[in-house]
């Protein structure tokens, strides 16, 4: 499976996550998440910034609590919960927001 | 949250067998592994052209290595029982979902090469060819079976159903037709050390988060120690405990349980998972590779005891299964198994659960709890299959029924049991289990929830509960998932351990 932006392919599976994810760019992620049923707010890319920068570190998306704890010391401590995360990317901030950051789909028993 | 694509089943108003719909759940087929994941596990990357010879092969193999599957199939006489005992069944209708004719998927292909009648008179006795169309359905149905035994506790010859899945799918992997998800986790435990793929650092980053988390809540500095050399316990659980809402309000709790004990403990990097996918595939070899890691960190750090936490399947291959595989537990003469009994201390269980660790802080009065802090929730407990059908805790039976729900009473005022024939060794599953938690299978997960759920909402509506706790990283997670199909909150699922972690006043506090 595949989509094209601009003349350029990009490769993903059968799940829709990139499946090389040096080719991310802010593009493919307008498309991956319009995919998702998602408008792309600020809220939305501090969250996708942070996962990338996270993985960049650590080649693994951050646990939950990782990420409300960030998220809740940059925008404030009424954000940094799972259920402002939901909000923000209903199937789940794990997965969904995983998907629209480029990232490897998390799976395990989560 | 997400809208559901398919129908999700009314609350039957009794208990009946629904009409059969046949081919309802047809459809509903996990992602095939491909070529990198089969190959990691050194199985064939795609379906080989001998597949028919291939598989066969590895039937008689399986027959003649395990005697039970080879009675398991000659034993069956259709009487029916099991029919309306499965969860998947009573939620979708599929007539392929009732454990009898989901084994005779297998059972057909058995006749056919394996018993003289079949070999001669297959018409008359029901034998089947092994066409890719019987392999399409072992590929469907072997993969909306959880593994979860119910059946079995109906039926009158003790036939484990669990046992032909199991084998179903070891003879799908050799032949190169194999399951994404479970295939790619079991890689990520052999390359990484856990089923989320989670590295060192990360996990170091993670629990040092924790820490803080605590120490901010409470006050009391509760430590995670992580490759802590001459630890006494080493402590395994399932990643998902390191990761994901609730499983991590569990995590907290075992950390403050271990602070209040004055525990000497530790988690390791090498052995960061419980869980151990090799048994969803039916594959000893994976389940050994799996296991292994934990006696490898065991006897690297020079632990005296292992305590495991909150994951059901990883109880029943750590209770039942890890004396043979890596030589914890009792009995063992042979130099392997020598080897770490004699580091480990005799005085203890070996493995013990983390809810007998608990429940041992509770009787001798350790722990200090304080009920009051769970006056919010109205709790019931759901029994997990793998704990409640495949092992024990504690000295008496049915200890890992009234264990986990001591625990639970003695962290607060209100609990309520589920209907009496869906708990305990009757308990359903929750719909995820056995390697069916991924999301291209969410109908069958919401499907099979169906009994769980009509359980959950007769105590919902007659006393209130709004809290289900479980002992399992699976259940958590599925049912987390599948709760707002119904109409429930997706935080009223959660850990004992996080009951625990609400009630427990750690000493010095006060």
């Amino acid at each position: 499976m595949s989509f094209e932006i601009n003349g350029k392919v990009y490769e993903t599976d059968e799940e829709g996550y990139l499946v090389n994810l040096s080719e991310w760019n802010e593009d493919a992620a307008k498309h991956l998440a319009v995919e998702e049923k998602i408008e792309l707010t600020d809220q939305h890319w501090e969250v996708i910034n942070f996962l990338r920068e996270y993985y960049n570190d650590y080649q693994i998306a951050p646990a939950v609590r990782v990420l409300t704890k960030a998220i809740g010391k940059k925008l404030g401590p009424e954000k940094g919960n799972s259920k402002y995360l939901y909000e923000l990317f209903p199937y789940g901030p794990a997965k969904q927001a995983c998907k629209i950051a480029g990232l490897p789909k998390p799976t395990g028993c989560i | 949250m997400a809208k559901a694509e398919f129908e999700v089943p009314s609350y039957r108003k009794l208990p009946t067998i629904p009409a059969l719909k046949e081919g309802a759940t047809a459809h509903v087929k996990p992602y095939v592994a491909d070529a990198a994941v089969q190959d990691a596990l050194g199985y064939p990357g795609e379906l080989v052209e001998d597949w028919h010879d291939k598989a066969i092969g590895r039937m008689g193999e399986l027959l003649d290595k395990y005697r039970s599957l080879r009675v398991y199939l000659d034993a069956c006489v259709h009487c029916g029982a099991c029919t309306d005992k499965c969860h998947y069944f009573l939620g979708s209708a599929d007539p392929k979902n009732m454990p009898v004719a989901r084994q005779e998927l297998m059972r057909k292909v058995y006749r056919r090469y394996f018993t003289l009648p079949g070999k001669l008179f297959p018409g008359l006795v029901g034998a089947a060819d092994l066409t890719k169309d019987v392999l399409d359905d072992w590929f469907t149905y072997f993969h909306q079976c959880s593994e979860c035994r119910r059946c079995s506790v109906f039926c009158p010859y003790g036939i484990d159903t669990a046992e032909i899945t199991m084998a179903a799918r070891e003879i799908l992997n050799t032949v190169g037709y194999g399951m994404k998800y479970t295939n790619q986790i079991l890689g990520k435990v052999l390359k990484i050390g856990n089923n989320l793929g989670l590295p060192g650092p990360a996990l170091e980053d993670t629990l040092q988060g924790l820490e803080e988390d605590i120490e901010m809540d409470t006050g009391v500095a509760v430590k995670m120690p992580l490759d802590v050399q001459g630890a006494e316990i080493l402590f395994v659980t399932p990643s998902a405990d390191f990761f994901s809402e609730p499983h991590v309000e569990s995590l907290i709790g075992y950390a403050k349980v271990f602070h209040a004990a004055g525990a000497s403990w530790t988690l390791s990097t090498h052995a960061s998972e419980a869980g151990n996918f090799g048994l969803f595939n039916g594959s000893y070899e994976q389940m050994r590779k799996v296991a292994m890691r934990i006696r490898e960190a065991a006897l690297e750090l020079g632990v005296k005891r292992i305590v495991v936490g909150e994951c059901g399947h990883a109880w029943r291959v750590i209770y039942s299964m890890w004396n043979t595989l890596i030589g914890v537990g009792a009995g063992g003469t042979d130099p392997f198994a020598i080897e770490l009994q004699k580091q480990l201390d005799p005085r203890f269980k070996q493995p013990m659960h983390i809810c007998e660790y608990t429940h041992d802080l509770i009787q001798r009065g350790v722990l200090k709890l304080d009920k009051s802090a769970n006056d919010h929730r109205v709790v019931t407990f759901h029994d997990s299959c793998n704990v409640a059908r495949a092992s024990r805790m504690g000295d008496v039976p049915g200890g890992q029924f009234t264990i986990p729900r001591d625990i639970v009473k003695a962290t607060c005022n209100n609990f309520v049991d589920m209907d009496q024939d869906t708990i305990h060794e009757k308990t359903f599953c929750c719909g995820g289990g056995g390697g069916v938690l991924t999301d291209e299978v969410l109908e069958i997960r919401v499907k099979g929830a169906l009994p769980r759920m009509e359980a959950l909402n007769k105590v919902v509506e007659n006393n209130k509960v709004n809290f289900m706790a479980t002992i399992c990283a699976i259940c958590k997670a599925q049912f987390t998932k599948v709760l707002p199909f119904y109409g429930f909150d997706m935080g009223m699922v959660g850990g004992v351990h996080q009951l625990v972690s609400d009630a427990i006043v750690l000493g010095d506090k006060e």
